[in-house]
């Protein structure tokens, strides 16, 4: 696809995703990383809308958004004390670290631009995919999708087990 | 030039390297285990887009179904990870990772 408004906002969602990303991890205020994070999920929403998969961008934007980063959100308000306006975390390791990134990076960047190797299908993605979603989940993924939702269950029910306050005189 | 204006499989896969060196550089560098759980989900979010980007020039649904159950796990993973972070501010009255030394109140 050489349209070139599709290219530029491809490019304007790749850089909101990256730069916010930046942003998460290189700030040292905890409260500034987690709203930076939500532009970095919202980049990724539309990311998946480009690749045509719209119903994974709207579960990324409900689940993300609204349940992990609000979440997020709350540990952090509940580890610090309001009152305590820098938040500051620190840091460790940031020598091994940045070599780290600049190795991890790096590699990976090389491997996919010297090699020539990726060879498209015939028939790739186009269009809508929810019906398809439907069917996969309820014939070849039926047994996951089940053993996905128990674990969702025992999950959340532990969540509450082991973050619940204790009763004064027990 | 040709291999910056048509968007293909290189690009999605520079994004989640990136996104995946961020949140690597984000677990080991950060002493406050919440933004150490945030490294996690951005290495989450840099896989998924992996899988997608492959079913997509791929065609089938494989990818697509992984992308969605790891979405459920990284749900499931954040609360649980909350809770015992909030139960280690509960005995240690601090959430730095370095600081968590011992086994027994």
């Amino acid at each position: 696809m050489s349209n070139p408004t599709y290219t530029v906002i491809f490019y304007l969602f790749a850089a909101i995703t990256v730069c916010s990303a930046a942003f998460v991890v290189f700030t040292r205020n905890v409260i500034y990383s987690a709203f930076s994070l939500l532009f970095t999920f919202f980049g990724v929403a539309a990311l998946y809308v480009f690749l045509s998969a719209d119903f994974i961008a709207v579960t990324q934007v409900v689940v993300y958004v609204g349940g992990i980063l609000v979440l997020l959100l709350f540990g952090v308000m509940f580890t610090n004390s309001i009152m305590q306006t820098g938040q500051k975390s620190e840091v460790t390791h940031v020598v091994p670290g940045t070599l780290l990134l600049a190795g991890i990076i790096g590699a990976l960047l090389y491997t996919f631009y010297t090699t020539h190797g990726w060879m498209p299908s015939e028939t790739t993605m186009q269009g809508s995919i929810v019906e398809r979603i439907g069917f996969e989940t309820m014939s070849r993924y039926v047994l996951p999708f089940e053993m996905v939702s128990i674990l969702l269950l025992a999950a959340l029910i532990g969540a509450a087990f082991l973050a619940r306050f204790d009763k004064p005189g027990k | 030039m040709e291999q910056f204006t048509t968007i293909g499989l290189n690009h999605y896969l520079t994004i989640s390297a990136i996104l995946l060196g961020f949140g690597l550089f984000a677990v080991m560098t950060r002493k406050n285990a919440i933004v150490v759980l945030m490294g996690v989900e951005l290495i989450l979010n840099a896989a998924n887009i992996n899988f997608l980007a492959f079913s997509k020039f791929n065609g089938g649904m494989e990818g697509v179904m992984f992308a969605l159950f790891v979405i459920v796990i990284a749900a499931a993973e954040a609360a649980i990870a909350l809770a015992i972070v909030i139960n280690i501010f509960k005995l240690f009255k601090s959430v730095d990772v370095s600081s968590i030394d011992s086994m027994k109140e």
